[in-house]
């Protein structure tokens, strides 16, 4: 393994960051989202933005070939934000594609090549049957050794699941937590697909049964809904339907540009200290089933390229396409020691008024995860909220300084972290 | 001749109802998946061992939600599945299908469960194919 310390050849800051609103949204492609996205960026840029300045783009994306019939997207993304020659590379890295994209936008203006990059990521997955999403993202996989065995996405994760049960004791109840925490972040984000709390999914469906004249389902609370089979059936056990990210319509970008011209669009740039990216076998192949190796990789390179250690972090958004997954991050960056996680969930540490918010945008699992688009989304997010710009959302009482992303392809296949820092 | 180290070699065994791996000749290193290219020593000459066929259960799942080929074998929602990570005595763990236990009682299958290796035959004719399963 290559320990050496690598730093960037030159320092990269963000200065302008959008998503578009997240969900099923009838009628739109990939080019509408990825425009709604880029608008906001464009807004968002404090002293102004000539978009004739960007140099080139870079875009994650996972299957816009499966899930709409459309590859090569990269020049179509490039064209309808008018940034036609300039060069447009899609970057597929599974779930992780934004995450890997942005690492190839700074590398781009760290090595001197470019002074300004649009990063963004776009996700159209709704056009498609349920039955056929699991399979495009069950293409994430190993199609020749878990496919077969019938492991899907969701099962993957699971299995992970009773990996860390049984090695932790981590209970049901447990992942239960981070979905209700998740839902209670993305009530408070106009952007998530679920702007809504447990309490108000239980409330609404109660409504539905009454104006249907059905029975009236009746739960003790949050845990009760959870727990009922009707109401949130199992995926794959121990993963239930609310444990799960749904399939999402969305787009981000990110504006890159090298630090010594930060100052030029905003006064308040974020930026980029620490990056790092991993890769790790298939789940079979792993010694521990319990985490992911590439991402304890990723976040050793981030952390040594930033010079802060795990303590150091103040929020971060993590990859939590199942809430396992988000136990498991926050265990594999070093926040908590492995198996101590879900007590951290349990505890509220992780929670937005907790002394370490992990998820304040809701989350994959509340916000929406657009797959190529997620990991860009989470560097939105954590923009907003180093600006002190989340509003209802905002962490209270902390000036954030520092924070952490952390992006995963698939099982862990490959894996992203980031760290910014307001200066 | 012997067979390449390919999944489609894999798979032929299986259709043999031998489950095989690659064990490198110069560092002994044992591959399930099988592979051409040793990782540990970088050799290019491997050799074919079945396994014995014996292990234990190291994680898993019950699915309800299932994709189109478990679909296609009357798997879903009323019907889920129960498929995980087997570790081999020999090593090397494998994901499969796990046979003999309640799929609709997950709370009841245990990691560590003993396993022997089972195949699943689906199909007919040219489209016959042998699916890896290991049953408690
Ligand atoms: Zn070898």
């Amino acid at each position: 393994m290559i320990k050496k310390s690598r730093k960037l050849g030159r320092g990269v800051a963000i200065v302008g960051a959008g998503v578009c609103k997240f969900g099923t949204l009838k009628g739109r492609s990939s080019r509408d989202l990825f425009v709604e996205a880029f608008n906001e960026m464009r807004a968002s840029v404090d002293k102004g933005l000539e978009i004739k300045d960007i140099e080139a783009l870079y875009v994650g994306n996972f299957s816009s070939d499966f899930f709409e019939g459309q590859g090569h997207i990269a020049p179509i993304m490039a064209d309808w934000v008018g940034l036609v020659p300039r060069p447009a590379t899609r970057v597929e890295g599974a779930c992780a594609s934004g995450g890997v994209a942005l690492r190839e936008g700074i590398i781009a203006i760290a090595s001197g090549l470019y002074d300004m990059v649009l990063v963004g990521g776009v996700e159209k997955m709704t056009d498609l049957p349920t039955e056929r999403v699991t399979d495009t993202l069950g293409g994430a996989s190993d199609v020749l050794y878990e496919v077969p065995a019938g492991f899907t996405f969701p099962g993957l994760y699971a299995a992970i699941a009773t990996a860390h049960m049984n090695k932790y004791g981590t209970k049901v109840e447990h992942f239960m937590k981070v979905a209700i925490k998740n839902h209670n972040n993305g009530a408070l984000n106009p952007k998530a697909q679920f702007n809504s709390t447990i309490k108000d999914v239980m409330a609404s469906r109660v409504k539905k049964a009454q104006e249907r004249g059905q029975p009236v389902p009746t739960w003790e609370n949050e845990m009760g809904f959870l727990k009922d089979d009707r109401a949130n059936p199992v995926v794959a056990w121990p993963m239930r339907l609310f444990d799960c990210s749904p399939i999402t319509d969305g787009a981000a970008c990110l504006l890159l540009v090298a630090e010594d011209m930060a100052k030029n669009f905003t006064d308040t740039p974020i930026y980029i200290i620490g990056v790092g990216q991993a890769s790790d076998v298939a789940l079979h192949d792993k010694e521990d089933l319990s985490c992911i190796g590439a991402a304890k990789e990723a976040a050793r390179q981030a952390y040594d390229m930033a010079g802060v250690g795990p303590e150091d972090i103040q929020i971060a958004e993590v990859h939590d396409c199942f809430t396992i997954a988000e136990i498991v991050a926050t265990e594999d960056l070093g926040f908590f020691k492995p198996g101590e996680g879900a007590k951290a969930v349990e505890d509220g540490v992780t929670a937005r008024d907790g002394a370490k918010p992990i998820n304040t945008s809701g989350g994959l699992k509340s916000k929406g995860h657009p797959v190529g688009a997620s990991g860009v989304a989470q560097t939105v997010e954590v923009w907003h909220q180093m600006r002190g710009e989340a509003g209802p959302r905002q962490v209270p009482g902390m000036d954030i300084k520092l924070a952490l992303t952390h992006n995963v392809g698939a099982t862990g296949g490959t894996c992203v972290v980031h760290i910014y820092e307001r200066r | 001749m012997e067979r390449e180290f390919t999944s489609a070699s894999f798979n032929e065994f299986l259709g043999e109802k031998k489950l095989m791996a690659s064990k490198c000749i110069k560092c002994g290193a044992l591959y399930l998946p099988p592979r051409p290219l040793c990782i540990k020593c970088f050799g290019t000459e491997m050799e074919w061992v079945e396994m014995k066929g014996k292990g234990k259960l190291a994680a898993f799942t019950t699915i309800a939600i299932a994709p189109t080929l478990m679909l296609e074998e009357g798997y879903g929602r009323d019907n889920p599945y129960c498929t995980g990570v087997v570790e081999l005595e020999e090593g090397p763990k494998i994901s499969a299908r796990i046979l003999g236990v309640d799929a609709k009682k997950p709370e009841e299958i245990k990691i560590g469960t003993p396993l022997a290796v089972d195949f699943v035959e689906r199909g007919e004719g040219e489209g016959k194919r042998t699916f890896l399963a290991f049953k408690a």
